[in-house]
């Protein structure tokens, strides 16, 4: 084949990639974004088994295979509320695939067209440096996403001593490294390199808390593209550029529209240490424990959300890990079928990656048209008769709004307290994410329903049928 | 394996080198297309992309981030085209293995991601006719 036609296969694979993504602009063309996708996947592979250095098929064919079953294997199991870790999962793979394609191809040059053995090219060898550094941050740095995520390791900030200081060591060391190895070509500097990344990878992402993990998720997406687009570099590969590029932009714009909603820098976060409680929150909140709270029944609010005109509820993380999706949905087709007009509010940062929540209600068949985003909820909070506030917290903290000192202080938020009364499901009066107390629970209108978010909803259910 | 004393008078080389360093960057290797070299070329390729993801994911309904990342996964594992060549060419045996390796694990992504993002949408669209129904 000649170069001419598989630089033409590549464009075109590319061109499908873009396609993809603009298919997801709509519910209504997503589906066809996604074998979009999928067709460009299959011209890629095609071309690429087509590369006049590649002579055995066997070997590349058994893997796409076993890798193929297993993949497909995870897509059909998973739990929709599991879809974070997953995600952080498949990162890591792609940033771990990068690093040894860089290995790769620094140990077969010529198949790679990029020089002989100990005479690679320096440019490819500053590639094939950069590519495996971002590759190595982003598979340790998804491996620790995914350990938090999974609750295998908490999700509270852990604190190194001297990290920042740490960070900047083996910063160094890597950028060291990765100019011994572009010098010498000598693979003992290119290991260096790669286990100074894996290093930085895993303290990069370590203290970072749980309230954190939307941006984290697609700050990872984000690398794990330029990964791609930086071995795509090594392969003189237009398609590798392209795609990596499209994959980088996306996650970057991700992250950007995450910190936004969290009125935090992306600085900040990948620094990390939000949600470690400092010494204000402590105080506010040691002082608020002696204050009373309004306590109710499910039986109390299935009493008033049956009589009232207008709710809107509010899920939050905690709705998705007690799985109450669909006891929600049961609950307010009851609502409706009186006459309610039920919506539901979705804070951007809701759930633990963008978009989260909308996949679970999804699950639970809410129609599309009655979930609505922050912009568009919160002038309705005034004329609302009741909020549902369901395992979310900090996404309803008036503190963002009235307390300066508050640490997210700035932050949007859906401002449910403006409704005439606020039902508030939680487990216990505990903190949420960000560590702080929520002023909302000692208002007038607040009625909290402690206990678990399914449980409280399955009761009300109940309450509403009887 | 590198001595001590070669890695020292390789660091001392550098020095020189890196005062050429700028200099190579722009006659970088490779053949020359339509009068640039090919990391130019790359670059080009690259700055230009940025832009249409940029604009092209603008787009994307918020409701539809997390498709959006499945699917943004599953393509960035085009990688496998390297994964392919190096498990594919009969110069490098460790190469054989680490591209062997490097397609199991993005073929997980490349059925995994798509396969999952399929499921997504398909909650959504299921709505969509619910809706039509009624």
């Amino acid at each position: 084949m000649s170069e001419n036609f598989s630089a033409f296969l590549y464009l075109t694979a590319a061109v499908f990639f873009i396609l993809a993504l603009r298919g997801l602009s709509s519910a209504k063309t997503s589906t066809k974004g996604n074998v979009f996708g999928m067709i460009g996947m299959g011209i890629a592979i095609i071309a690429a088994f087509a590369m006049p250095k590649v002579s055995s098929y066997a070997l590349t064919i058994t893997g796409i295979i076993v890798g193929g079953v297993i993949g497909a294997f995870v897509a059909k199991k998973i739990e929709m509320t599991a879809l974070p870790q997953l995600v952080a999962a498949f990162h890591s793979l792609v940033g771990l695939a990068a690093v040894l394609v860089a290995a790769g191809a620094m140990s077969a040059p010529v198949s790679f067209k990029i020089g002989t053995l100990e005479h690679i090219m320096h440019g490819s060898l500053v590639e094939i440096g950069l590519g495996t550094a971002i590759g190595a941050i982003t598979f340790t740095g998804s491996v620790v996403a995914f350990l938090k995520l999974q609750g295998l390791i908490g999700s509270k900030p852990m604190m190194l001593p001297n990290r920042h200081l740490i960070n900047v060591s083996l910063g160094a060391l890597i950028l060291f490294a990765l100019l011994l190895f572009v010098f010498t070509e000598g693979h003992f500097f290119f290991w260096v390199l790669a286990l100074a990344s894996f290093a930085l990878g895993l303290l990069m992402i370590l203290p970072v808390g749980g309230a954190d993990m939307p941006v984290i998720v697609s700050m990872l997406n984000s690398y794990s593209g330029w990964a791609a687009s930086g071995i795509g570099f090594t392969l003189n590969n237009t398609l590798l550029i392209v795609t990596g590029a499209l994959v980088g932009a996306s996650g970057a714009i991700l992250s950007y529209i995450m910190c936004k909603a969290m009125n935090r820098s992306i600085i900040s976060v990948i620094v990390g240490g939000f949600g470690s409680s400092d010494t204000s929150a402590d105080q506010s909140s040691a002082a608020n424990e002696q204050r009373p709270v309004k306590q109710g029944s499910p039986e109390d609010a299935a009493f008033v959300m049956k009589n009232c005109s207008s709710l809107v509820i509010v899920p939050g993380y905690g709705m998705a890990v007690a799985q109450a999706q669909h006891a929600l949905r049961e609950m307010c087709n009851i609502l409706q079928n009186n006459g309610v007009k039920v919506r539901y509010a979705i804070h951007p940062v809701a759930g633990r990656m963008p978009g989260h929540m909308n996949v679970l209600l999804a699950e639970a068949n809410v129609p599309y048209d009655d979930v609505l985003e922050l912009e568009d909820i919160n002038r309705d909070f005034p004329s609302t008769d009741v909020a549902f506030v369901i395992g979310a917290n900090d996404v309803t903290n008036p503190a963002a709004k009235n307390n300066p000192q508050s640490p997210i202080y700035g932050m949007p938020i859906l401002e449910v307290e403006q409704a005439k009364t606020v039902f508030f499901v939680k487990r216990s009066m505990a903190a949420g994410y960000a560590g702080i107390e929520n002023e909302l629970f000692f208002r007038d209108n607040t009625m909290m329903l402690f206990g678990d978010a399914k449980k409280v909803t399955e009761e009300i259910v109940k309450a509403l049928e009887s | 394996m590198y001595h001590v004393q070669s890695v020292f008078h390789k660091i001392v080389d550098i020095s020189g080198e890196l005062s050429d360093a700028a200099a190579m960057l722009t006659t970088i290797d490779l053949a020359p297309i339509g009068g640039c070299s090919q990391f130019m070329w790359g670059v080009t390729v690259f700055v230009l992309a940025c832009f249409v993801g940029y604009y092209v994911v603008w787009r994307v309904t918020p409701a539809l981030h997390a498709p959006l990342m499945a699917v943004t996964n599953a393509i960035s594992s085009v990688i496998i085209v390297g994964a392919i060549l190096a498990a594919g060419q009969a110069e490098s045996a460790f190469a054989k293995i680490v591209g062997f390796s490097a397609t199991v694990l993005v073929s997980v992504n490349i059925f995994g991601g798509f396969l999952v993002t399929k499921r997504m949408l398909a909650m959504f669209q299921k709505k969509d006719k619910q809706e039509g129904r009624g």
